[in-house]
């Protein structure tokens, strides 16, 4: 039997491709890896709570609910949604939180797997996907609680609806892919994973997540120009079986995001040897 | 047949800095340079240090490479080069075959977790498919020997009793290149033992680097050796003994006697083997010859004599013999006088190496210390044979019976 024959050093002669290839191999192996770290995770969270699952949408949900109270008491005044408000709300929340879980994710995993990082060689490549993994395991949670309130709040289903995972996959790509670019310098800096929280708190906001795009105004231009708008908006368009928005903008933006998922998961690939040798020099 | 060639190392060096946050700047432009290639020679930056410093070796299947040296003389980050953790920053490491690592036993141990459920996690980690592991998961069991407890959350794990699922896991693996670092000095005498045992079984069938502050068993299982100091080799080749040697002589250097305990009522003015001159201080002696030792001991505040006795340490600090000579009258003396002792020390059947003698004045044999001092003579024992036990007894054959 052949022995496979790895070569360590400093330059780095291998093209992009030759590494991506590495990569998506050592990810295609890792698939058990990556599994039983996510059902570890996730056991050890729930194992270890009383209201285990709650927890995954309890934020999101929270959120909304200011918002639902904030607009229903008349406190603020927000342009006509052309849905329920409240389904606006909640299926806004719960699509910006798979965004963010989905975000944090690389740079979650990775910080969690710092300590066998530096003593143990393994397809860092499962820490991502493990990170998938759980990722998807709260999404379905999240979609179905949005199928629970379709019901509630009476929202007739839509064929459309079939395509919901397919924008949450794009969704989820481009956001995984900024993700996996901030984790290197994440790793070092702290700063990076105290900051992301904030930036996310602002980019809500200008995100047509608990309120739709203004008529007018220096807002609607953010709105329109964001790259989350078209994908959080669609998310929630064909959910409900509303026409799709910024459709040109959208394919864009996913376009655009898949070869940068591919170059990011090489980015990751290369950097992390250096990331190791900071952490435990 | 030749054996195969699984690791060759050709002049690796790899640098640290000393400043945290220099450090991590430094990280950000390794990120930097590492994009475009890294083709550049790497110099020395400010507050950087080679940890590591032109490091060759090669390594077939089956023999196994000691590396000692110092705390901080850069064994484990050779270690965590070679398993290719951290890149280094000149020269090239290749390596053949699947890579085994002891170096921390219950990676991805999570303590909520079941002793089981943590089985496939570890497992994992180290590379099993999920079916080997559910194909290994009894032998495993049966190895940690901690059945009764394999259902419980790990957490509540003894610190050995992790270490013994750890290395049960691990002695599953069949790597070509096995790496060990001291992970097996916890767990209980029984469980060293057996991870020995399932080393041996597999020293034959891999390459081994193995890190260790254990001489006896560097020179048990190690057929070439390399001594670190201050990241480069100082020392290298298959003459084990000659390296554990030179180990041994960098501690050399702090040889001076000193001095645990006074009263002040004595103290020792000279000491020193009787025909013999010392080289550094040290007194050359054959084995298995006679000695006569010779101290002078200055009375200050006693009038009665003292009693001596002396202690043999060897290398490591393990006390080896005590020496309570006989003949010893404790007769009335005056004060501020320098007694001179004279001992007779016969047929000595210490091993080839360097022991240090103790001397202690007391009032009776172990009773009432006035005076301890360690390393008053440095001896060494002259035998063309290397030992790792501190006696080496004297023996004829006598006759055969066939």
């Amino acid at each position: 039997m052949a022995l496979e024959t790895k070569i360590y050093q400093k330059e780095n002669n291998k093209s992009i491709f030759k590494l991506l290839g590495e990569s998506l191999k050592d990810t295609y192996q890792s698939l058990f890896l990556a599994r039983q770290l996510a059902v570890r995770d996730i056991k050890a969270q729930y194992r270890q709570s009383y209201l285990g699952i709650l927890w995954a949408f309890i934020t999101p949900l929270t959120t909304a609910l200011v918002w639902i109270f904030l607009n229903s008491s008349g406190t603020i005044k927000l342009t006509d949604t052309g849905i329920s408000y409240a389904f606006y709300a909640f299926s806004g929340a719960l699509i910006w939180s798979i965004l963010t879980e989905a975000l944090k994710s690389p740079i979650t995993s990775t910080v969690a797997a710092k300590s066998i990082m530096s003593k143990i060689n393994f397809p860092k490549e499962a820490l991502i996907v493990s990170g998938i993994f759980k990722m998807l395991f709260n999404t379905a949670i999240k979609v179905i609680i949005l199928v629970v309130f379709l019901f509630v709040f009476k929202i007739e289903l839509s064929w459309s609806l079939a395509f919901f995972p397919l924008v949450i996959l794009g969704l989820a790509i481009f956001a995984t892919t900024i993700g996996l670019f901030i984790t290197p310098l994440g790793l070092l800096y702290k700063d990076v994973s105290k900051a992301i929280p904030i930036i996310l708190q602002l980019l809500m906001y200008m995100t047509p997540v608990v309120y739709a795009i203004p008529k007018t105004g220096i807002m609607k231009t953010i709105m329109e120009a964001n790259p989350l708008t078209p994908l959080v908006l669609n998310a929630r368009n064909v959910f409900v079986g509303l026409e799709l928005q910024f459709v040109e903008y959208s394919l864009w933006v996913i376009g655009i995001s898949v070869p940068l998922f591919f170059i990011s998961l090489v980015f990751y690939r290369v950097s992390i040897p250096i990331i190791v040798e900071r952490m435990s020099a | 047949m030749e054996k195969d060639l699984l690791i060759r190392v050709e002049n690796v060096s790899k640098k640290f800095c000393k400043d945290l946050k220099l450090s991590l700047w430094y990280g950000v432009k390794d990120l930097a340079s590492n994009l475009s290639g890294n083709k550049t020679q790497r110099k020395l930056r400010p507050k950087e240090f080679w940890a590591v410093k032109s490091i060759n070796f090669e390594l077939r299947r089956g023999e196994c490479l000691g590396l000692i040296g110092h705390n901080g003389a850069g064994k484990s980050t050779l270690l965590k080069l070679l398993n290719g953790l951290i890149q280094p920053d000149e020269g090239k490491i290749t390596i053949r075959g699947r890579v085994g690592a002891l170096i921390e036993l219950g990676a991805g141990f999570n303590p909520i977790l079941t002793g089981r459920e943590n089985i496939y996690n570890n497992g994992a980690v180290l590379g099993f498919t999920k079916e080997e592991i559910d194909s290994k998961i009894e032998k495993i069991i049966e190895f940690s020997e901690i059945r009764d407890f394999i259902d419980s959350p790990v957490q509540n794990y003894s610190s050995g009793m992790k270490v013994r699922l750890g290395f049960a896991v691990a002695a599953q693996m069949e790597p070509d290149v096995l790496i060990i670092d001291e992970v097996l000095a916890v767990g209980d005498l029984g469980f060293v033992l057996k991870c020995f045992k399932t080393i041996d079984v597999m020293l034959p069938n891999t390459a081994v680097v193995f890190v260790s502050h254990n001489m006896p068993m560097v020179s048990r299982i190690c057929n070439t050796i390399i001594l670190m100091e201050r990241g480069e080799a100082v020392f290298q080749g298959e003459d084990v003994s000659k390296g554990i040697d030179s180990y041994y002589n960098k501690f050399m250097t702090s040889d001076d006697s000193n001095l645990v305990y006074s009263d002040d009522t004595v103290s020792l003015v000279s000491a020193s083997v009787e025909g013999v001159t010392p080289v550094d201080s040290v007194y050359n002696v054959k084995w298995g010859t006679s000695i006569r030792l010779s101290f002078k001991l200055k009375n200050i505040g006693l009038d009665k004599m003292p009693y001596i006795s002396l202690a043999v340490y060897d290398k490591e600090q393990r006390a080896v013999a005590e020496i309570y000579p006989e003949g010893q009258d404790l007769k009335s003396i005056e004060k501020d006088r320098v007694i001179g002792f004279s001992f007779s020390l016969k047929n000595l059947y210490l091993s080839k190496g360097i022991y240090y003698l103790t001397f202690n004045a007391s009032e009776e044999p172990s009773f009432n210390m006035y005076y301890k001092i360690h390393k008053a003579i440095t001896i060494k024992i002259e035998h063309d044979k290397q030992m790792w036990t501190p006696f080496l007894l004297d023996s004829k054959l006598i006759s055969t019976t066939i």
